[in-house]
């Protein structure tokens, strides 16, 4: 039961959260049409083994969207921030 | 065998009867089923996994291996229990398991005869047969499925119940010895939050098998007594930590006394960011020929029996070690009276200690090992062999081997958590690396100290820091005599050289040394391989005495250290756990929440079957009489067409739209555009996923100057709103945009039918609701009996239809309303497949359309993207395969004969064979009142330009094979007139 | 060099079990081989064996971390099934299969493989045409497959719940010939036979890097010296990301964490296999006596091999409700497997962009029945430079291509439903 300090409610278990995945793949602008930048953003990962930062959604709390460095080796949690105050 | 008269922690005030095998088994309170069993003089009380060699008490703990029992009878039965483990209770039933027709005579020992042939990977090289296919193997496999498991499940229901709890604490103190004792104290006098988890019914841990009265029982008592001063701290018995899992979280059964009305047991998630291992250790068995027969235990165990249980094990004991430990077990034994002689590997052994043993009259060999256990039920005798090899193997008459090998930690929880422990050579144990940083921290035992004080000292410093820096854990408690506990001093020896006879290994695996031997010899070197091809730690004790032995004859093969040959992986649980604690009450009916629509409960008044929808219960159809579905939904889509009727899809997806950049929002997330679109008025939008696949469709009202209403598929609902929060929190946060679920705020329910707008217009009067002042796809906001409803004018089943939304308290009345008032134009409630029945003859996609693999081109639905603007997914949808002309595209079938299709039937040229993927698949089907044929929606390779097509619709699975003409989908008023109208 | 058989078995008793030949050598690496492939899980394993049997190239080794069938192979719930609708899928799986049905005399090692069935139950009559039509695309393409109504369910399966189920079960879709194997004698067996015919099985040997020379790849580091290859092909499902990073490639691949659970052994208690319709919930009872049961994704991605919590009670929930016998039953373990989850479910079986380096991985849930397969296609793939017509859709390119291959049509994320 990996543990998520939710920076509106606190230290809450990751039943509330639900994943989305790597944060550092970036959306395109919208009005690209190079395909292949799509392509990247869309299917390919580092998918690190160590850190890695990562969308949570705090689905049945704040609902806040949140960034997080989890490390994937051992789940350990080491930030957590709000998605919408993260630096992109 | 006997019980004593005096002594042990039973209460012989309170006598029990229990029943083993069908025979009375007396018993008192503080007893085990194992002591009772012991002290009732029974030495068989099992029989093995492969040989069904008999087998006897073999611990006094978790780690039994052979005391395995059948409780309980009927759905209560119980099967695997280890009878060291099961507290006595007056009306217990118990039974020996794996023995036909029972332990004492069963015929599957012949198995033990034929033993040489079951070497190691017997199973891998035969049964291979000399036929093709998997024939001869499954018709082997039969009879060694009926010879494995142990004990025969029921599959009755279980009358039992179970209950989960999840709680904090600051400090969980896992085992309840001196250790764990201590350093609960500590923390508790620091004023921490604690909890201190005991598996066992007392406090005490290796204490209780100290002779009563004595030093440590003293101390035991004191340090009792303040803890229960102390309120911060929270005692639990009978309460197992099973497992260490991420961040603070462990998780704990705790078994409760099965009164009535309580639950048998309740699972605990404990949360601790701090917690001290204080679980002790397992003694090691020594190998040697016959060591699994009744009467060979281990050493602690047998001073357990005596002292705690004050049964004694033997009368003529021969106390088997390599360490100074069980000496305090040879000297209790001969304290109680019977003829002991210790056989020690070693050749030096503590001056003090070999005096306290000759002082009791007791006889020590030095230098020597058991070869062999010999007795044909039970131990008569043991061969001693010197271990220079000087000289002849005595055989020594004895009715008692107690053995030990040494002392394995039991580090599982911290090896959960922390991977590989680390092997002490000097302690022949693996202890877990000292990690200072980690939260949970081993204390006592389990980290193979030297003596007593430094259980105690240790046990406190942990539980000290654990509750942090704060508060006052005064003094360290004095510590006590506790013998010769853990001394060191070990020797090498856990197997002499030259054992006669089968040498177990894991006892209940039936594991002999000579199949690690032979492991090693084909190459099975690597410690997994050497687990799983000889199955060495697989038993229900998971290798807690069989895993360091076997490790140490691969590595004495390998000539190499312990530590090189590194050790398996420690799993949870440390014990095997109940299923139904860890499901509580989440099971059956309750398994996963139940949605039900505002209007459920006059869908089941009125007698509707329900289907499934995700979560939701949906009314599928009304019965009348004793029609089925397809009589229902026929009747029911005929009748809507006829006049009209009433549907609830309040499960649509609801999610409202606000803010200044709502209209951009849409512009992005759907695929059409929305700056057009005044307040008002409706529009159908589909979104796609980002690789250009179709998500989702729905309607989406625009409600004000900066909101909108947006209406999503039931499915899809939850998933669209998260991924707009998404977005709208990262990508997009430049929008000034917010969006709330409404999903359980609105009741939705479609009014269908060519008579539903005289019905609403007697139910709105002071509304216009002709098709100048509303025409389709715009709304109006009104009252029903006085409850506030917004009308949406729109259709998905090509009648004049509306969406009627209110707030989810009013669905109800509403809906009550609008049946009433519809009485006369004939109103009926339709379900969800009548309902799809309706969409399928208007043509509109839904679910088995959008199966997340079509895009808007097969859909028939790729006008609606604009070129305009960029929207989700609008690069990718163009990928080349995407763009194909070979692609399936979304047809109508019209289906010839009188059985008509079923959805997920293939579609094939016609008079092509019925081979391969085919020309497409039927996605939805259904017989079309409005038509009175037979219809379905279906895609089909390049099906657009193939419209008049002959082909054929074959059901390979259900035999049915059917011709089909390929139509436009949009199968009923393909104009739009009867819902623009 | 001994055949296994009942009259070895008989034999070798006699002489004590003294005189059993190791079933693979522990070579030394030769300088140079013609194939290399990472990882000693059941795909590499079999692409070796294929190589030697099918292609004649023997002049290969198998490099692994750790010991042989250590990683997915050794840890999963060993259900071996073909019911696969989409093309591209249907007759790769049927193709392994197909193998599976005489692994076992092929290896001259008994991989246990039982074809006992496997009932997928069906909870609405949307699930029932959704199972149409995978069950007649199995149909038509040879593949048995039936479908159950809930009085065929209940004569078969009695012990499920009927009575007090949140998810009513209408009916099933099974496939006789799907069922279980002993997933270790699966490496051993692959292992032993490719042993035999001259590859090298080079355990305890983790690649570091790769060597090349120009824009080809002409061998591997390893922390126990360099080994140069002609070709190099990675078998490392679940660690693929990092390993193809090495490499200069980069994957639409995640690794995430999928648990499996085991009983205590009981007397015979279940036949067959059957899958949950209503989540992610598959049990099936070993030959040994324990009931083994499989669950969902842990939702993160991980390498940790170990799994949390609520996947442990979602799935002895999900195991209740199915079977309420089994709530007396004890769990006696459970463990995780890190699965490389592609982006669309399916596999990649393909040569590179990069020279010399040939790939196979994104197994998904679904690595281990399809091992005989993988090995077979992946090593033509190898051998000729060219797919076999069962893997051509497995591509790296695919992606790009709009030839994604999405049996569950869940779109590009490894952890949605």
């Amino acid at each position: 039961m990996i543990r998520i300090h939710c920076p509106i409610c606190g230290q809450r278990s990751e039943t509330e959260f639900s994943y989305y995945g790597d944060a550092t793949v970036k959306r395109p602008d919208e009005h690209e049409t190079d395909p292949a930048l799509w392509v990247d953003y869309v299917f390919t990962r580092d998918n690190p083994r160590g850190w890695h930062r990562e969308y949570w959604h705090h689905v049945q709390g704040c609902r806040q969207w949140l960034v997080l460095e989890r490390n994937t080796l051992t789940h350990e949690v080491s930030a957590c921030h709000l998605a919408s105050e993260a630096s992109s | 065998m006997k019980r004593l008269t005096t002594g042990g922690r039973i209460n012989r005030d309170t006598p029990v009867t229990m029943c083993f095998d069908g025979r009375d088994l007396p018993g008192f309170e503080g007893d085990t089923l194992a002591s009772a069993l012991l002290a009732a003089g029974h030495k068989t009380v099992g029989r093995s996994f492969k040989y069904h060699r008999r087998r006897g008490v073999y611990s006094a703990g978790v780690e039994e291996p052979n005391a395995m029992v059948t409780l309980h009878e009927g759905a209560f039965r119980e099967p695997n229990t280890r009878a060291t483990c099961v507290e006595a209770q007056d009306g217990l039933v118990a039974a020996s398991q794996n023995a036909w027709p029972n332990i004492h005579l069963d015929i599957g020992a012949v198995n033990n005869l034929l033993s040489p042939f079951f070497s190691a990977g017997f199973y891998y090289k035969t049964f291979i047969g000399p036929f093709s296919g998997t024939g001869f193997w499954m018709w082997c496999e039969r009879f060694i499925r009926r010879a494995s498991g142990m004990g025969r499940a029921v599959h009755l229901p279980d009358p039992d119940t179970y209950e989960k709890v999840t709680t904090t604490c600051d400090v969980l103190v896992i085992g309840g010895g001196a250790a764990g004792l201590s350093a609960a104290l500590a923390a508790g006098r620091k004023g921490a939050r604690v909890i201190l988890a005991e598996q066992d019914t007392v406090l005490g841990g290796a204490i209780l098998s100290d002779p009563v009265g004595g030093e440590s029982d003293f101390w035991l008592k004191q340090i009792e007594l303040e803890l229960h001063t102390l309120p911060n701290i929270r005692i639990l018995t009978r309460a197992s930590v099973f497992g260490a899992y991420d961040s603070d979280t462990y998780g704990m059964v705790e078994h409760l006394s099965g009164c009535e009305g309580q639950p048998r047991q309740r699972y605990w998630q404990i949360h601790a960011p701090r917690a001290v291992m204080a679980t002790g250790a397992i003694e090691r068995p020594m190998v040697f020929g016959n060591n699994d027969l009744p009467g060979v235990m281990l050493a602690g165990a047998v001073r357990s029996y005596l002292n705690r249980f004050a049964v004694l094990a033997g009368q003529t004991a021969l106390v088997a070690t390599n360490n100074d430990s069980a000496y305090a077990t040879a000297i209790d034994l001969a304290s109680a009276g019977a003829g002991v002689t210790v056989v020690d590997t070693r050749t030096e052994v503590p001056q003090a200690l070999r005096e306290q043993a000759e002082t009791a009259g007791i006889r020590v060999l030095r230098g020597h090992a058991v070869i062999a256990a010999r007795g044909r039920k039970c131990v008569t005798s043991a061969l001693v062999a010197p271990l220079d090899q000087n000289g002849q193997p005595l055989q020594l008459a004895c009715d008692l081997i107690a053995a030990s090998a040494g002392w394995s930690p039991n580090v599982h929880l911290w090896s959960q958590l922390y991977k590989t422990p680390e092997y002490r050579p000097e302690s022949a144990c693996f202890i877990p690396r000292a990690l200072f940083e980690a939260h949970l921290q081993p204390a006592g035992l389990v980290t193979a100290p030297m003596e007593m004080a430094q259980i105690i000292t240790d046990g406190f410093a942990r539980g000290s820091e654990a509750a942090g820096p704060d508060g006052d854990a005064g003094t360290v408690p004095e510590s006590f005599d506790g013998g010769p506990l853990w001394s060191g001093n070990f020797g090498p020896v856990w197997c002499a050289p030259g054992v006669k006879g089968k040498a177990f290994v894991d006892l209940q695996h039936d594991v002999k040394l000579s199949d690690i031997d032979q492991a090693h010899l084909e190459g099975y070197v690597s410690v997994e391989h050497l687990k799983r091809y000889t199955t060495t730690g697989m038993a229900t004790d998971q290798g807690k005495l069989a895993n360091v032995n076997a490790l140490a004859r691969m590595a004495d093969l390998q000539e190499r250290e312990i530590a090189e040959a590194g050790t398996t992986t420690f799993r949870p649980p440390f014990t095997p756990v109940t299923i139904g604690a860890l499901v509580g009450q989440d099971h059956g009916a309750h398994v996963r929440p139940t949605r039900r629509t505002p209007i459920h409960d006059w869908h089941v008044a009125q007698g509707a079957a329900l289907a499934e929808a995700g979560l939701w219960k949906r009314a599928w159809y009304y019965p009348q009489g004793d029609e089925d579905v397809g009589a229902a939904y026929r009747r029911e889509a005929a009748h809507v067409r006829a006049h009209i009727g009433l549907v609830d899809v309040s499960t649509l997806g609801k999610i409202a739209v606000q803010g200044p950049d709502a209209a951009t929002f849409l512009n992005r997330v759907y695929t059409n555009g929305w700056k057009s679109l005044r307040p008002g008025r409706i529009r159908y939008g589909v979104m796609l996923r980002e690789d250009g696949i179709v998500l989702d469709d729905g309607a989406t009202a625009r409600l004000g100057e900066h909101e909108y209403f947006m209406t999503t598929t039931t499915a899809n609902a939850a998933k669209i709103l998260a991924d707009f929060e998404r977005r709208l929190q990262s990508d997009w946060r430049d929008l000034k945009v917010h969006v709330t679920s409404l999903t359980d705020q609105f009741a939705a329910m479609a009014l269908a039918g060519p008579k539903s707008r005289a019905l609403l217009q007697t139910l709105c009067p002071d509304v216009d609701l002709s098709p100048e002042a509303l025409p389709n796809n715009s709304f109006v906001e009104a009252t029903i009996a006085e409850h506030p409803v917004r009308l949406h004018r729109m259709s998905f089943s090509g009648e004049l239809a509306y969406e009627i939304y209110t707030p989810s308290g009013h669905g109800q009345p509403v809906w009550q309303a609008i049946m009433t008032a519809g009485a006369p134009h004939r109103i009926i409630a339709y379900g969800t497949e009548s309902m799809g029945t309706l969409r399928i003859e208007k043509g509109h996609v839904a679910g088995p359309e959008l199966d997340g693999r079509t895009t808007m081109e097969d859909l028939g639905l790729a006008g609606l993207a604009s070129s305009k603007k960029p929207f989700v997914g609008s690069v990718l949808r163009h990928r080349p395969l995407l763009q194909s002309e070979d692609r399936a595209q979304l047809v109508g079938l019209l289906v010839e004969g009188d059985e008509g299709a079923r959805g997920g039937s293939l579609i094939f040229a016609k008079g092509a064979a019925p081979e391969g993927h085919g020309e497409g698949w039927v996605t939805s089907a259904t017989y079309s009142p409005a038509l009175g044929k037979y219809i379905a929606m279906a895609f089909v390779k390049n099906g657009q330009a193939r419209l008049g097509e002959e082909v054929q619709i074959v059901n390979l699975l259900e035999n049915q094979t059917s011709s089909a003409r390929l139509i436009s989908h949009h199968f009923f008023d393909p104009e739009g007139e009867r819902q623009n109208g | 060099m001994s055949r296994y058989s009942a009259l070895s078995v008989f034999t070798n008793a006699l002489k004590g079990n003294k005189s059993w030949p190791r079933a693979w050598r522990d070579p030394e690496p030769k300088p140079e081989y013609d194939v290399l492939i990472v990882g000693a899980g059941g795909h590499g394993l079999a692409t070796a064996y294929y190589l030697a049997k099918e292609h004649g190239i023997t002049n290969v080794a198998v490099v692994e971390k750790g010991y042989l069938g250590g990683g997915n192979t050794g840890r999963n719930t060993t259900i071996v099934r073909s019911n696969y609708f989409l093309p591209g899928n249907t007759m790769f799986y049927e193709r392994s299969m197909k193998l599976w049905e005489n692994l076992s005399q092929d290896l001259n090692y008994n991989v246990m493989f039982s074809q006992r069935g496997q009932y997928n139950l069906l909870h609405s009559p949307g699930q029932i045409d959704a199972a149409r039509r995978r069950g007649n695309t199995m149909r038509a393409n040879g593949i048995d497959a039936e479908l159950l109504s809930r009085q065929q369910v209940q004569r078969d399966l009695p012990y499920l719940d009927y009575d007090n189920a949140r998810f009513p079960i209408h009916g099933a879709i099974l496939q006789r010939r799907a069922g279980t194997a002993r997933h270790d004698a699966v490496a051993w067996g692959y292992a032993r036979g490719a042993d035999r015919r001259g590859v090298d099985i080079l355990q305890k040997r983790e690649v570091t890097g790769f060597l090349f020379d120009g824009g080809k790849i002409t061998g591997v580091q390893t922390n126990r010296g360099d080994i140069r290859a002609k070709k190099v092909a990675l078998c490392v499902a679940g660690h693929s990301g990092h390993l193809a990073k090495m490499a200069g490639l980069r994957l639409p691949i995640e690794s995430h964490s999928l648990q499996a659970f085991v009983t205590e052994p009981y007397k015979p208690f279940i036949d067959t296999v059957v899958s949950y319709g209503a989540g992610h919930f598959y049990i099936s009872q070993s030959d040994k006596g324990g009931l083994v049961l499989g669950g969902d994704l842990d939702m993160y991605n991980s390498y940790a091999q170990r799994g949390g919590l609520p996947v442990v009670e979602h799935t002895l929930a999900a195991a209740k409700s199915l079977v309420p016998g089994v709530s007396r039953l004890k769990l006696l373990r459970h463990w995780a497997g890190v699965m490389d989850m592609s982006m669309d479910g399916s596999p990649i079986i393909t040569r590179t962009p990069v020279d010399g380096l040939y790939f196979n991985g994104g197994w998904c849930y679904g690595g281990f029945k399809t091992i005989p397969a993988s090995g077979y296609c992946f090593a033509w793939t190898i051998a000729k430079d060219e797919p076999h017509p069962d893997n051509a859709a497995y591509t790296l390119d695919r992606f790009a291509r709009g030839g994604t291959i999405d049996e569950k049509g869940a779109g590009p994320h490894p952890n949605q439903q």
